[in-house]
């Protein structure tokens, strides 16, 4: 299957998914990213600065957010460039033992815009947690053939 | 602890050489949950017309927030990495991020401003590697904003 620019429109939705994340996907991205900031994988620390518990990275929840795009545009090198704003954390409860998540991140892709000098598409991610955004102006602009 | 306005317009130069290595693409991918092969399997990267392993649209961050790292540990900055959110990320993509990358990242701080009892942080890295003649090779942009949050808040 090869995507073609010609085949898009604005408002055409590209698919969603859903995301399930454990306290162990959180010390997996710290592992893999180096961003070890306690708040991301010790409680005691987490309320100690104010938050209400162990929250996501920003940054695991924006890397794994562009899967969507980066599976159905079918090349994740056509994701030329991705922006968002962080506007609330993921809460990610202590599961560990359980096979329950700790959250569950939604997914949902649009085409938002279209250039068609440039052959490139917008990509519109609404990314929400318990029902409410968690990331604002999610966009991926991809390059079509 | 208050922020040093004096950080705007300050840069740090590319220190390090990150080396973009196979099996950190794989684990980077695997850790944002991607499962498309041209993270995973040579063959198949190269049958979309790679190099190698192509990283996964945010790997850039690990290379950016090395060189933010500059920044935050810079004892003339008063920033509590504790205390901060991140705010604001992007990435623009000057070509694939491929295994065999060797990167270097110069950092920019372009904005500061008082928020509260904090501030918000704006920084650019400007990812590159170095062409055999020495110029530089534009790989990444990435921009970040940081809440550095005051007390209390």
């Amino acid at each position: 299957m090869s995507l073609k620019f010609e085949d898009l429109a604005v408002g055409q939705e590209i698919g969603a998914r859903s995301i399930d994340v454990t306290r162990q996907d959180l010390v997996k991205y710290a592992g893999a990213s180096g961003d070890f900031n306690p708040i991301h994988w010790n409680e005691a620390f987490a309320t100690g600065v104010d938050l209400p518990g162990v929250i996501a990275h920003g940054m695991f929840t924006m890397g794994a957010a562009v899967q969507l795009v980066s599976d159905w545009v079918d090349d994740p090198a056509a994701v030329i460039d991705y922006q968002t704003r962080f506007t609330k954390p993921v809460l990610v409860a202590d599961t560990t033992g359980t096979s329950e998540p700790g959250a569950v991140i939604e997914v949902v892709g649009v085409v938002g815009a279209l250039d068609a000098d440039a052959r490139t598409a917008r990509i519109d991610l609404t990314v929400t947690f318990e029902g409410q955004k968690v990331l604002m102006k999610s966009q991926a602009v991809v390059k079509l053939a | 602890m208050t922020i040093n306005p004096d950080l705007q317009g300050r840069s740090y130069p590319a220190a390090e050489v990150y080396d973009v290595g196979r099996e950190k693409i794989r684990e980077f991918a695997r850790a944002v949950k991607a499962t498309h092969p041209a993270h995973f399997d040579v063959e198949a990267a190269r049958a979309l017309g790679h190099a190698d392993l192509v990283a996964p649209p945010t790997f850039a961050i690990i290379v950016a927030q090395r060189a933010d790292a500059q920044l935050i540990e810079d004892p003339e900055s008063g920033i509590d990495f504790s205390r901060v959110v991140h705010a604001d990320q992007r990435f623009t993509h000057h070509r694939a991020i491929v295994a065999g990358d060797q990167l270097r990242a110069e950092l920019h701080v372009d904005g500061v401003r008082a928020m509260g009892g904090g501030a918000m942080i704006t920084t650019r890295a400007e990812i590159f590697a170095l062409r055999d003649d020495l110029q530089r090779d534009p790989v990444a942009t990435t921009t970040s904003s940081i809440l550095v949050r005051g007390e209390g808040q």
